[in-house]
């Protein structure tokens, strides 16, 4: 798991829905979709066009578009800076769209993550993070 | 799915669970009873929590004698801190989403 510091590990999840590539693709491509099943935003489906992300928990990531191809590929950085860089996430994130006889099989990949940093995002989703953070502390005093 | 999550989050809900968990953290290995005269409420509530903890695999107990001693398993915590972990099970929640969505959504 960590052989190498400076490994870039990546993180697919994949699914099959049972609608056609170019509904799913209005669900990631329009703001207002995007914010029913991702997060708030103001995206806009152009190269180069920096956009935010922000959660529930209060976090806000720092997103640019990479690349579009209508109804089949879509690739955004997806950083998101914290105060401690030892929390910083530098990652891009692809999804790629294929048809299939019963609808779509979306694939999502996040990659960019370094191995030595294993502890980005740590919880925050969750608004765990001060939980987390204060056992990483009582942590560091025993070693 | 379970997610092995939801076993954590729900075990440490719990603020005097969790004020144990992080006196085991902090400190190191404990008896029942000092970890009673400092929790704030009655020896058999804190060998509840204690029992709890130890199933969601948070502490082990290790018998010398009459006492019973808990020390905390931070390995357990992984899914929590690890990303990669962390991040699927994003991705996954968020797909659950997107299915709703795409149900209510016309054409």
């Amino acid at each position: 798991m960590n052989k190498h510091a400076d490994e870039i590990r990546s993180v697919v999840v994949e699914r099959e829905f049972a609608f056609p590539p170019e509904k799913l693709w209005r669900a990631l491509t329009q703001p207002h979709l995007i914010e029913e099943w991702l997060m708030k935003n103001d995206f806009k489906p152009a190269v180069g066009h920096r956009f935010n992300l922000r959660g529930d928990w209060g976090g806000v990531l720092d997103c640019e578009v990479l690349a579009i191809e209508p109804n089949k590929t879509l690739s955004y950085t997806w950083n998101h800076e914290h105060e401690d860089a030892a929390y910083n996430l530098t990652s891009v994130v692809t999804f790629t769209l294929t048809a299939t006889s019963g609808g779509t099989h979306l694939r999502v990949e996040q990659s960019g993550f370094r191995a030595d940093q294993p502890k980005a995002f740590g919880g925050a989703k969750f608004g765990w993070q001060k939980f987390l953070e204060n056992l990483d502390q009582s942590l560091a005093r025993n070693d | 799915m379970p997610q092995p999550h939801d076993i954590l989050f729900r075990t440490l809900a719990d603020p005097t669970r969790r004020g144990i968990f992080e006196r085991l953290c902090r400190d190191g290995e404990q008896t029942v009873g000092a970890l009673t005269a400092r929790a704030g409420v009655s020896q058999p509530a804190v060998s509840k929590h204690l029992g709890v903890l130890k199933q969601a695999g948070l502490v082990r107990d290790r018998h010398e004698g009459r006492q019973t001693h808990y020390s905390a398993q931070l390995g357990t915590l992984a899914p929590l801190i690890d990303w990669t972990s962390q991040m699927t099970g994003f991705w996954q929640s968020r797909f659950d989403q997107l299915e709703d969505l795409l149900k209510r959504m016309d054409q």
